[in-house]
């Protein structure tokens, strides 16, 4: 696999639909919360029965904008939408109202960092169009459910330049994109949920060649992960065609995800005719300076100007700016336990080692633990003082993490103060040393590793709470008046 | 420009309309007798003239994000042509 990467250049363009998360649909007031018994959200606008008329949502409008704006694009002044003519059974008017050749957004990019460079990737277009309905295939697939639920909930769909180079970019670029919607707060970017889905097209050509190698596109990939293993084991079957000299077909393949293969999927040439028109039943769009003004003032502070103020503020090493910046409220609790502490070294290592480490082990998101980002800070501030060890922090951090407790009353109530009492920790050190003699017989033979478990000893007595340092100065001490 | 039969068989695919042979011949005669009704208007200069995409002085007429109530799931069955645990059930259509 790795000869055949080293011959050809991998070009990879995505398309990435998101779902704002207005309350209601794009063209009437259904509401667009997830979950609600099958077509219980539907009205005669977005079941597509005749006569109606659909009625833009401002909101999904501002949204659409708002992440145009994120994504460095142009917006326009004058926008319309239009109909994309297709037969299916998710789709009850037989078209899906988008944008065709004048979206809201175009020309934009956004940065991703690769193997410690920063990348440009640059964004075509961001459009705004209706969502479709949602398909169960029934008895063994002959007959389909339909679920209209989802018709009509707004997404826009972000389709970036064919400017990603591999897999792994692709995926940086997506954890990038995703960010900046969760910045936003115009969608919560579920991929799982489905609330965020990625198309890619990849082809290959050998390096030095201007013209790109024929594309295929890569559907049904359901998370992040999987787009990279998709268009990993895309990549590796296209070198693998070009090598044997055969041709790459234009197609359409499916990724699954059990056999991490890619197959392709049975389409007919003419479904791509979508006899795009304008939407009658929707007048022109028209957004002034004033309306941009206003919504651009609504975007915060985003992840590449935050992780840039880490860098540079706080002197945090780039990959951890970047780990803590792709999640907004993870950047929320680090800049809170700021206020708390000076050390943000320490902060950080506790966000990328104990927090993270736990939210991983448990499968859990950020929102589901309950430490504040004062209760960091003031832990970091206990362990300055030297009031608990660095060990202890540990399980007042755990603490702290499933009840949202302060460190100094899981201190206090788990009686985990450190003890820095010289003479307490004597008693327990000449203890120790009288019961193990060939661990002392070592140490003075020269063998410093013994002291560790004397240490170890002391600690286990005291349950953790001698101050470390002190124990081996006093093991040290006691050994040498032996 | 004009229509030949092919186009129309197109058309007609796409618009999932079965058109028997004399209807082909009959129907790219009148798209023909259309496009050349175009073509008169074509001899018009309108390189000054933007494109309209709508007639209507009109732009943005929008709603507030306000919702309001959906169909009674009975109603929204009305229009199925089978039903199955409160969906519409149709004959597949397998990507």
């Amino acid at each position: 696999m790795t000869a055949t990467q080293s011959k050809y250049e991998t070009v990879i363009g995505l398309e990435v639909h998101v779902e704002l998360h207005t309350r209601t649909k794009i063209f009437c007031g259904c509401s667009t919360s997830f979950g609600a018994p099958p077509n219980t959200h539907t009205c005669p606008v977005c079941l597509g029965h005749p006569g109606v008329l659909p009625v833009l949502n401002r909101q999904a409008v501002e949204y659409a904008m708002k992440a145009a704006m994120a994504l460095n694009c142009e917006i326009a002044t004058d926008a319309k939408f239009d109909r994309k003519n297709y037969f299916y059974p998710d789709s009850p008017k037989a078209y899906q109202i988008s944008q065709y050749d004048q979206p809201i957004g175009q020309n934009g990019w956004i940065d991703i960092e690769v193997n410690g460079e920063t990348k440009r990737i640059g964004i075509t277009r961001v459009h705004l169009e209706e969502d479709a309905g949602k398909l169960t295939h029934v008895d063994g697939g002959m007959a389909s459910l339909v679920d209209f639920n989802r018709v009509g909930t707004p997404l826009i769909e972000i389709v970036s330049e064919p400017d990603i180079r591999s897999p792994e970019e692709a995926r940086l670029y997506l954890e990038k994109l995703r960010a900046i919607m969760l910045y936003c707060e115009v969608s919560d970017v579920k991929m799982e949920e489905g609330s965020l889905r990625c198309d890619a097209n990849i082809s290959l050509r050998p390096y030095g060649q201007e013209k790109f190698g024929t594309r295929t596109e890569l559907k049904n990939m359901n998370s992040f992960r999987s787009v990279q293993r998709g268009l990993e084991y895309e990549q590796w079957r296209q070198a693998d065609i070009l090598d044997s000299g055969g041709e790459v077909v234009q197609e359409t393949r499916r990724y699954d995800d059990e056999s991490g293969k890619t197959f392709p999927m049975r389409g007919k040439e003419e479904s791509h005719d979508y006899r795009y028109f304008p939407d009658p039943d929707l007048v022109r769009l028209h957004i002034d300076d004033e309306w941009k003004a206003r919504v651009r003032a609504s975007i915060p502070e985003l992840p590449d100007s935050r992780k840039a103020r880490y860098v540079k503020d706080y002197g945090l090493p780039s990959y951890d700016a970047e780990v803590i910046t792709a999640s907004k409220q993870l950047a929320d609790f680090f800049e809170d336990s700021l206020n708390y502490t000076k050390d943000a070294k320490a902060v950080a290592n506790w966000i990328m080692g104990d927090l993270l480490g736990y939210l991983n082990a448990n499968n859990l998101e950020f929102s589901q633990v309950k430490v504040t980002g004062r209760g960091l800070g003031e832990m970091i501030g206990l362990i300055e003082k030297g009031t608990i060890s660095g060990k202890i922090a540990k399980t007042v951090f755990r603490e702290m993490l499933e009840t949202g407790k302060s460190p100094q009353s899981i201190v206090e109530e788990k009686g985990l103060v450190q003890i820095n009492d010289e003479g307490a920790i004597k008693a327990v050190v000449e203890k120790v040393v009288a019961n193990n003699p060939q661990s002392v017989a070592d140490f003075k033979a020269g063998k410093e590793k013994a002291i560790g478990f004397l240490v170890g000893q002391v600690m286990k007595e005291t349950k953790g709470k001698a101050n470390p340092g002190l124990v081996n100065k006093l093991i040290v001490d006691a050994i040498n008046s032996l | 420009m004009s229509i030949s039969i092919q186009d129309v068989e197109h058309v007609a695919k796409l618009a999932r309309l079965e058109l028997r042979q004399e209807e082909k011949e009959t129907f790219t005669g009148q798209l023909n007798a259309i496009l050349k009704y175009m073509d008169k208007l074509n001899e018009l200069d309108t390189s000054n003239v933007q494109p309209t995409s709508h007639v209507l002085p009109l732009v943005n007429v929008m709603r507030e994000d306000e919702p309001h109530e959906s169909l009674p799931i009975e109603k929204v069955m009305l229009n199925a042509p089978d039903e199955e645990d409160g969906q519409f059930r149709v004959p597949a259509v397998i990507e």
